[in-house]
């Protein structure tokens, strides 16, 4: 028995994005779901689970439930997953229903962390209060700080490894800032070349500014209900076929290589057994992209090319309008915007539904 | 020993669990943990084997010898304490234990820095209380 075809996504909400000051993160969340009913055509009073994206927000915890005023409900968490939080939420809605323990359950994130009077790189470095109890302190100690370095210092093992290049992630930044020049909700829609790319300061080297994410105020909400309860409602379904998870954690030991060799491997694996479908059949790609780096393995680890041949793989341009691999069709978080696994997620269902205009 | 007006970093501050270490650096002597039961060896600090769950975990000085598995260079300014030194180093280094800690390398240049260089641990005294383990190249 697996879930495959059992469930739908039925309703999207994307509140703008980026530069949106002065809201908060229930604020950007309310109008989210709100957004994502009237898509649906679903009224409040049906939703019976809400699964909130927990993350560095304080207001996205349990608490939201009682903010956005949603009572008896059937199914609640605050989840955690990283970025793969929203592929984990779907996952988990999609059991609920299938298991009828909810009908019609929104899946919710939202995000303030920009204010008028600071940059985006200081967004999430916090308050230059740090931790610095015990080992734990020794990072702050050495000036590690933020999420860059961890991905910057697998980026620079993978050149070590296979001789991929700067060129090559630039050919990624630019692929989806052409995704990005035709999505209106996109926050950089100049147009990217590879001398601006290579010429953009470094933030930690071997990552150039446009190697890394944009951080983004904003909210989005997606609802799943039963495949039959989609029929009835106003958006085309969006079936959900396959899923998947992968974590390998890192204990720090030198027999594994985490950051080179990811989870993607097994979840994607995994999604494509359950939806029985091979890499040949995918014709659209929409992956976490926090880096660059990030597009590059996450190819790699679910087939679409070798270990290690990420590099030449993505170099002729095929994630690019027009390129045989279609990838972050929106721009991702690259170009478009910063909402965890929800930038892949709703870009996917934009796409799936046959909305998304020109691109 | 630079003096606490001179050292503009953050500083660790050693709680009980971690007191075998910092009492080590103190020493110059770079202290890892070791499972007694499996023989796992563990970095940070940890209460419990992350292999056996056992409790048994005790505190062994390691070679100090390793290789760089990566690194990285800081351009961004996100403590003032590193303004002067941007870009800096972090480095993840490889111990001949088994490990992969991150550290900074001193005693090069950072257009010196290659992955697989040999690396050994040297000592950075920041205070009277706390010492932090650096690599520079083996000699």
């Amino acid at each position: 028995m697996s879930v495959k075809g059992k469930c739908a996504i039925v309703g999207l909400g994307v509140t703008a994005m980026g530069k949106v000051y002065g809201r908060s993160a229930s604020d950007f969340a309310a109008e989210a779901i709100k957004l994502a009913l009237d898509d649906a055509g679903l009224q409040k009073e049906e939703v019976d689970g809400l699964l909130i994206n927990a993350n560095l927000s304080p207001e996205m915890g349990p608490l939201l439930q009682m903010t956005l005023g949603f009572e008896d409900l059937a199914l609640m968490n605050a989840m955690n997953a990283y970025g793969s939080t929203a592929g984990t939420m779907i996952q988990y809605a999609a059991m609920a229903i299938e298991q009828d323990l909810a009908n019609v359950v929104v899946l919710v994130y939202a995000d303030a962390p920009l204010t008028q009077s600071r940059g985006s790189g200081s967004s999430y470095s916090g308050t230059g209060v740090f931790p610095m109890t015990g080992m734990n302190g020794l990072r702050f100690a050495y000036g590690y700080y933020g999420a860059n370095p961890g991905y910057a210092l697998a980026a620079r093992r993978h050149m070590y490894l296979f001789g991929t290049t700067n060129e090559q992630l630039g050919t990624i930044a630019i692929s989806q800032r052409k995704w990005a020049q035709m999505n209106p909700w996109a926050q950089m829609r100049k147009p990217l070349t590879m001398e601006d790319y290579l010429n953009s300061r470094y933030i930690v080297e071997p990552f150039h500014l446009f190697d890394c994410c944009l951080v983004s105020n904003g909210g989005i909400a997606v609802i799943l209900t039963s495949a039959e309860r989609a029929k009835s409602l106003k958006q085309p379904p969006v079936y959900v076929l396959g899923m998947g998870q992968g974590a390998p954690g890192d204990n720090q030991r030198t027999d594994r290589e985490p950051g080179i060799y990811t989870g993607a491997k097994q979840s994607g694996a995994t999604a494509l057994k359950m939806a029985g479908v091979e890499l040949k059949d995918i014709d659209i790609c929409e992956l976490y992209d926090c880096y660059t780096y990030t597009v590059l393995v996450t190819l790699e680890d679910y087939g679409f090319c070798q270990k290690g041949e990420g590099g030449a793989f993505v170099s002729d341009g095929k994630l690019a309008p027009g390129g045989s691999l279609p990838t972050n069709t929106g721009g991702g978080q690259l170009s478009s915007y910063y909402m965890w696994g929800f930038t892949p997620l709703s870009e996917a269902v934009v796409q799936a539904r046959g909305q998304a205009g020109e691109r | 020993m630079a003096n606490s007006t001179d050292y503009q970093k953050p500083i660790p501050i050693p709680d009980e669990a971690s007191k075998p270490f910092f009492d080590g650096a103190k020493q110059h002597r770079l202290m890892i943990q070791q499972c007694s039961s499996c023989g796992t060896v563990m970095w940070p600090v940890k209460s419990r084997c992350d292999n056996c769950l056992n409790a048994n975990v005790t505190w062994v000085q390691a070679s100090g010898k390793g290789t760089l598995y990566s690194f990285a260079l800081m351009h961004q300014i996100y403590h003032p304490g590193f303004a002067s030194e941007i870009p800096y180093n972090i480095a993840e280094v490889d111990l001949e234990e088994g490990l992969r800690i991150l550290s900074n390398v001193v005693g090069c240049s950072n257009n010196e820095l290659h992955i697989g260089m040999s690396l050994e641990v040297t000592f950075e005294d920041v205070t009277d209380e706390v010492t932090l383990p650096k690599f520079k190249p083996a000699g």
